[in-house]
């Protein structure tokens, strides 16, 4: 018993803390997500956008056709990542309203596309 | 002509799982001998059927035979051959293929080797194991034909997904397939024992060796999963709480729980209830994985193709079975009381205590996979469920259990002695204090829990040397061949352990930008970037970083990071370049070319120190439960002296009727 209570605290209090929303460039401009916030966005990768610095770090734009936010990702973006197709960005948001990425999802499926995109 | 064959068969085995499960059903209620007969040979019969369908399939996809729509979708003709062969099951409808024959052969091997259970007992099981065909063997016919036409053939296929191009990947789904649909026996098991208001001593080890001979399967097909996303992914990790790789932990977990009680059941006759409704719970979460690895309702990094309709008919079956399962426990589980009494420290409450956490972690694991569906329902927020969730939960609810597994064993049944078990093996508890000691001065305070969870993975594995030594010395009987199997398999689990802290705890990562001629230090490696070089392959072309690694002690080799394109899918793919050794894995790879910089490259690069205990230790396990399969002791066909409880269990059952 005290067993089951513990593990049902101990998942409620997890699940407070560490789960992340999950938001379209829209939602995120609407519904004013605090700074240093961590989120995941979810958008296509806009034709043309990506560029990198010298030191490594991509710089992209996603978009869900009628919102456009930037996001800058030091690291090896997954196999199927690429311009004009869906992308998942999880990290904290930056002070400008773009996005410090720390994973770039990319889907298996090349037929995928994020939900609110189809 | 050959798809036509697997067609008929297809179409056949309908009627015949229909037969299966009404002859069995029927004759058990009515002790009809010739009828049960019938049952037993309907079930042969399904799994040749569903065997020669799925061969027709196979075939179908070898010859390249581009009028099927699948193998359009999924093949290619300029494919190898090792991948024609696993296209066959990478895709919705063959996999489901597959399911489906891996639920008759079960059926098969109770209608052939059963014959140590009662013949009703049996044949209520291959009637509920029948029923279950009928229900998969409808959704794959009439929602899933793998044998759908083109109305014009194709001139060539798509091809496969090039990232499950990989040799473990393609004999990953038979093995995942086995240990989910093995848990099927199991719960037609259980529900026959419901059905027939008792149990006997055969049927406990019939559930117990059907439960381990799933879950021996499940670890590899899980492993082998693990092992493809390590390599292949290029993110250095193994496991990413993905909510389908969750979907394959869930049921592990309760099988897990479920052997350990089964072996209560059969030696003690506690916990009677509970295996059942283990038993059921633990298919329920298989099917649920099927359900949400093919329904696509979560999001998820594996993300298959999906179809909604698909995911409703797999729910739908989904609450019928479990749902019918569940109610008829909560009528009939009172018949089946525990008459075994026994004291909180002793074997049955060390395996009480087995069964109460891996429980609570399946349930953790359970609300981290569902929560994000529950909420998008309920209120339209969109959230994931990531590894800090699972750290904070899953982790601190397994560390009493790793705690616990060396003490289980020592403990004698009914009531026992901690501080006698713990003088048995009082050498783990001296080198475990060491290793965390010894972590703690090497590695550092840093990650506590890390030396903590170290510490316990080395308590494990000398406790079970310990155990072994003493089970040698003493002057029982020489042990069998399931002590090895449980000795091994715990072992296994703590070299995984080992494995697991390691690689989460003390990995390095580092992301360079180079250009030829450069280098850098990796955890005691001076790595040089040489050149690039161009090669092609059958299907695919690929750009190949050539790098010099020197180790600490003045070794020198060559690792070659590879990015691939596949002109038939346009995609590219990663090739990481590893160096495998038992104290950690150099792991290198190449980034996508973003840069403006012509000649520089992105890296990645890891250091994932003794990650590779983690694929030992679940091979171990692996092989330990194969080796209590083995032991003559569980031959399903040796006849049995019936066991104390058993003889008052029927004496009581006698007294209820009069």
């Amino acid at each position: 018993m005290v067993l089951l209570a513990a593990s049902v605290a101990l998942i409620a209090v997890a699940l407070e803390d560490s789960i992340t929303y999950f938001y379209t460039p829209t939602e995120l401009l609407e519904k004013n997500v605090t700074t240093g916030e961590s989120v995941r966005i979810g958008g296509m990768v806009v034709q043309g956008s990506i560029n990198s610095d010298p030191d490594g770090t991509i710089r992209f734009l996603v978009t869900d056709f009628s919102n456009t936010i930037s996001v800058a990702f030091k690291g090896i973006t997954p196999d199927l990542f690429a311009e004009g197709q869906g992308v998942i960005a999880e990290g904290t948001l930056g002070a400008k309203g773009s996005l410090d990425a720390e994973r770039i999802l990319a889907k298996h499926d090349e037929n995928y596309k994020p939900p609110e995109m189809q | 002509m050959i798809a036509n064959i697997g067609l008929l068969a297809l179409a056949l085995a309908l009627p015949i799982a229909l037969l299966q499960s009404g002859a069995s059903l029927w004759g058990a209620q009515r002790h009809h001998d010739r009828l049960m007969q019938v049952g037993r040979n309907a079930a042969l019969m399904q799994a040749a059927l569903l065997a020669l369908a799925f061969a027709c399939l196979v075939i179908a996809f070898l010859s390249s035979d581009f009028s099927l729509a699948l193998v359009v979708a999924h093949s290619h003709s300029a494919k190898p051959f090792l991948y024609k062969f696993a296209a066959s099951w990478g895709n919705h409808e063959g996999s489901l293929a597959l399911w489906v024959l891996v639920l008759a052969l079960a059926g098969g091997a109770l209608a052939i080797l059963g014959e140590s259970l009662a013949p009703r007992l049996r044949a209520r099981a291959l009637g509920i194991q029948g029923s279950l065909g009928v229900l998969f063997t409808g959704f794959l016919l009439f929602a899933s034909n793998p044998f759908e036409r083109l109305p014009t053939p194709a001139l060539d296929g798509f091809g496969l997904n090039p990232v499950l191009q990989d040799p473990a990947l393609a004999i990953h789904p038979p093995f995942l397939y086995f240990g989910y649909v093995g848990l099927s026996l199991p719960f037609s098991l259980a529900v026959a024992a419901l059905l027939e208001g008792g149990i006997s001593s055969a049927w406990a080890r019939w559930l117990r060796i059907t439960t381990l001979a799933s879950w021996s399967a499940l670890t590899i097909g899980i492993a082998l999963g693990s092992w493809w996303a390590y390599r292949e992914l290029g993110w250095g990790g193994f496991w990413f709480w993905d909510p389908v790789e969750n979907a394959s932990l869930m049921p592990w977990l309760i099988a897990i729980a479920l052997f350990h009680c089964a072996v209560i059941v059969e030696k003690r006759g506690a916990f009677r209830q509970w295996s059942i409704f283990l038993a059921i719970i633990a298919f329920s979460l298989a099917m649920l994985g099927t359900f949400l690895v093919r329904s696509g309702v979560l999001v998820s990094v594996h993300s298959f193709a999906t179809d909604p309709t698909r995911g409703i008919f797999i729910l739908a079956i989904l609450v019928c079975v479990s749902g019918g399962a569940l109610l008829l426990f909560s009528a009939r589980a009172a018949r089946l009381r525990d008459d075994s009494l026994f004291a909180p420290v002793s074997r049955e409450g060390a395996v009480l205590v087995n069964n109460l956490l891996l429980c609570c972690g399946c349930a953790s694991v359970f609300v981290g996979t569902l929560y994000p569906l529950a909420l998008e329902t309920l209120n339209g927020a969109k959230v994931s469920v990531g590894a800090p969730f699972f750290n904070l939960t899953f982790a601190p609810l397994m560390l009493p259990l790793f705690f616990l597994l060396p003490l289980g064993p020592v403990l004698a049944w009914k009531q026992g002695s901690l501080l006698g078990a713990l003088q048995r093996i009082q050498l783990a508890v001296l080198v475990g204090l060491a290793a965390i000691i010894g972590t703690l001065a090497y590695k550092g305070a840093a990650p506590l829990w890390a030396s903590l969870a170290f510490g316990l993975g080395v308590w494990i594995l000398v406790g079970v040397c310990c155990e072994i030594f003493q089970r040698l010395r003493s002057s029982e009987s020489r042990p069998g061949a399931s002590f090895w199997g449980m000795s091994l398999a715990h072992a296994g689990m703590g070299v995984l352990l080992l494995g697991v802290v390691a690689h989460s705890a003390w990995s390095i990562e580092r992301i360079e930008s180079l250009r030829p001629g450069d280098s850098l230090d990796v955890a005691g490696f001076n790595i040089t970037f040489e050149n690039t070089a161009f090669t092609r392959s059958d299907n695919f072309f690929a750009e190949q970083a050539l790098l010099r690694v020197r180790s600490g002690n003045g070794e020198v080799f060559d690792l070659t990071a590879e990015r691939r394109v596949y002109p038939i899918r346009a995609t590219s793919t990663s090739e990481s370049a590893i160096n495998y050794s038992l104290a950690g894995d150099l792991y290198v790879v190449l980034g996508d070319n973003w840069i403006a910089d012509a000649e520089a490259r992105v890296f990645r690069f890891y250091w994932n120190p003794l990650v590779s205990l983690i694929w030992l230790g679940a091979a171990l396990m692996a092989i330990g439960g194969g080796c209590c399969l083995a032991d003559r002791r569980y031959r399903a066909s040796r006849p049995e002296a019936k066991r104390g409880w058993e003889s008052r269990q029927e004496n009581l059952s006698v007294e209820e009727i009069q």
